[in-house]
């Protein structure tokens, strides 16, 4: 299937806007900080940009599934690290664990434990990238705006989902559905966190 | 009088296909990127101007002489066989004559602006026109080692002109064009490898084989992300930029792997996509560092 040029151009978009965040939006922060946001924001820069010149084939390879667990684990390590200084080392010790968890069933002959790695993994990241940013905007830590970091958490989550159902034996949502929907999400997620970042 | 317009629009638009003007452009943007890296404190817009006008009277003249050395071989290719010299639109004295002009026209206007900077440009149309094309292009496969020096040259000269002389950094950037360059020709030597079969040109592809030429490009494709990484480091870049670097090269090594480890024409072909949007961001990003 073909990549349609309104999604080209949200993927180009997608391309810039993450290039933005990783050369400017994360500028002021600690170095754990900067660190856990560039490869998060990196992962959407090279995935978009991928996408745009290998087309959905990009999709088929067995490295998606890590890549896509890479950016909401990175950007909720980075929250926790700025605002919860308390879970630190426990949340960099899962991040860590659960990369390396995803990584290894994939590559290897556990490929069975993968789903059920995905969803404890996935659905801790995703919702501390959407629930951290109301706690923190709620104790006025940060202004309002900062809530759209945890609406892009939103989207990335979704778009994670959806990769995971084009992986999967028996798929919830029909491919094409998935493969026109994923150009969106990231664009969306993407926007969210440049809006969501100008709280810096 | 609107005959004569025709005709000119006609002639302009053959000779413009002439320069290779993509090919053309992205050397000239290289070139301008080396100049801009020896940040004056003011842009000297006269200079950059007068670089751009040199430089691309030398490149598209060196392109267009290579292009009538290369007729015959162009016209026996599917990929080239339409250019203008091929197809005997433009004829190949009235092309000759245009290259020659403008090469000359070029190197002279660079010599009158900077001794040192006309004779990096002499050098590069040397390189370009007499070793690879004419000496060594259909000799050996390595010949593109000498189409990567020579197309390392206009950011080594952009670079000169705004130093005043030749640095390590001004290296480095020509040496990360020169390992571009044969990620660009092995690509299309193995897209279009019947093509040069045909028309007898030694290939890597053609002598070593797929994967070796895979493998090549594979690491062709990481040293330009090393060495400008480096020359950016040594100019002093902001690190915001040299942070896109960093995950931009991520992303290039991790094609470079998957191409070797499941090679395939998308892969090989995406590579090469790859490595070019780096070096036209590098360039974008080395340029535009202002502080």
């Amino acid at each position: 299937m073909k990549i349609s040029k309104y999604n080209r151009i949200l993927l180009l978009l997608t391309t810039v806007f993450a290039s933005y965040l990783v050369a400017v939006g994360v500028d002021n922060l600690n170095a754990i900080p900067i660190i856990t946001y560039t490869i998060g924001f990196g992962t959407l820069l090279v995935t978009s940009l991928m996408l745009n010149l290998l087309g959905y084939d990009a999709l088929e390879s067995s490295i998606v599934i890590i890549i896509s667990t890479i950016i909401p684990l990175s950007l909720s390590l980075g929250l926790v690290w700025q605002y919860f200084t308390g879970l630190r080392q426990i949340y960099f010790v899962f991040s860590l664990l659960g990369l390396f968890a995803i990584a290894l069933s994939r590559l290897s002959s556990l490929v069975k434990l993968t789903p059920i790695l995905i969803s404890l993994v996935h659905g801790i990241s995703g919702l501390t990238i959407f629930i951290l940013p109301i706690i923190i905007t709620i104790n006025h830590r940060m202004p309002p705006i900062f809530y759209f970091v945890g609406l892009g958490g939103g989207f990335i989550g979704v778009g994670s989902l959806l990769l995971t159902q084009l992986k999967s034996n028996y798929p919830y949502v029909n491919r094409q559905v998935i493969l026109n929907i994923f150009p969106i999400l990231l664009f969306l997620a993407t926007l969210s966190f440049v809006i969501g970042f100008t709280a810096y | 009088m609107k005959q004569i317009l025709d005709i000119l629009r006609s002639k302009t638009s053959l000779y413009w296909s002439l320069t290779k003007s993509m090919q053309t452009g992205l050397l000239l943007s290289t070139g301008i990127a080396g100049f801009l890296t020896a940040r004056s404190s003011v842009i000297q817009w006269a200079t950059l101007l007068e670089l751009l006008i040199s430089l691309f009277l030398a490149i598209a003249g060196s392109t267009i002489i290579n292009m009538w050395y290369d007729r015959d071989i162009d016209a026996i290719m599917k990929r080239t066989c339409n250019r203008p010299l091929a197809t005997g639109k433009v004829s190949p004295d009235e092309a000759l004559r245009l290259g020659l002009l403008l090469s000359i026209s070029g190197t002279i206007m660079a010599l009158f602006m900077n001794p040192l900077y006309g004779l990096v440009v002499s050098i590069g149309i040397f390189l370009d026109v007499v070793v690879y094309t004419i000496w060594l292009k259909r000799r050996s496969a390595w010949s593109i080692i000498w189409g990567g020096i020579s197309g390392g040259m206009p950011i080594l000269a952009g670079r000169v002109l705004g130093m005043g002389h030749i640095d390590l950094v001004g290296y480095l950037l020509a040496i990360s064009i020169l390992f571009w360059i044969p990620t660009h020709i092995m690509t299309f030597n193995i897209l279009y490898y019947n093509d040069y079969l045909s028309a007898n040109i030694p290939t890597f592809p053609s002598i070593y084989g797929f994967s070796r030429t895979r493998a090549v490009i594979a690491i062709s494709s990481i040293l330009p992300a090393i060495s400008i990484g480096a020359a950016s480091w040594m100019i002093g870049i902001q690190w915001g930029f040299l942070r896109i670097f960093g995950v931009m090269s991520v992303g290039l090594i991790l094609l470079a792997v998957s191409s070797i480890r499941k090679p395939s024409d998308l892969v090989n072909f995406g590579l090469f996509k790859y490595a070019s949007i780096f070096m036209l961001a590098s360039m974008v990003l080395i340029s535009f560092n202002l502080k």
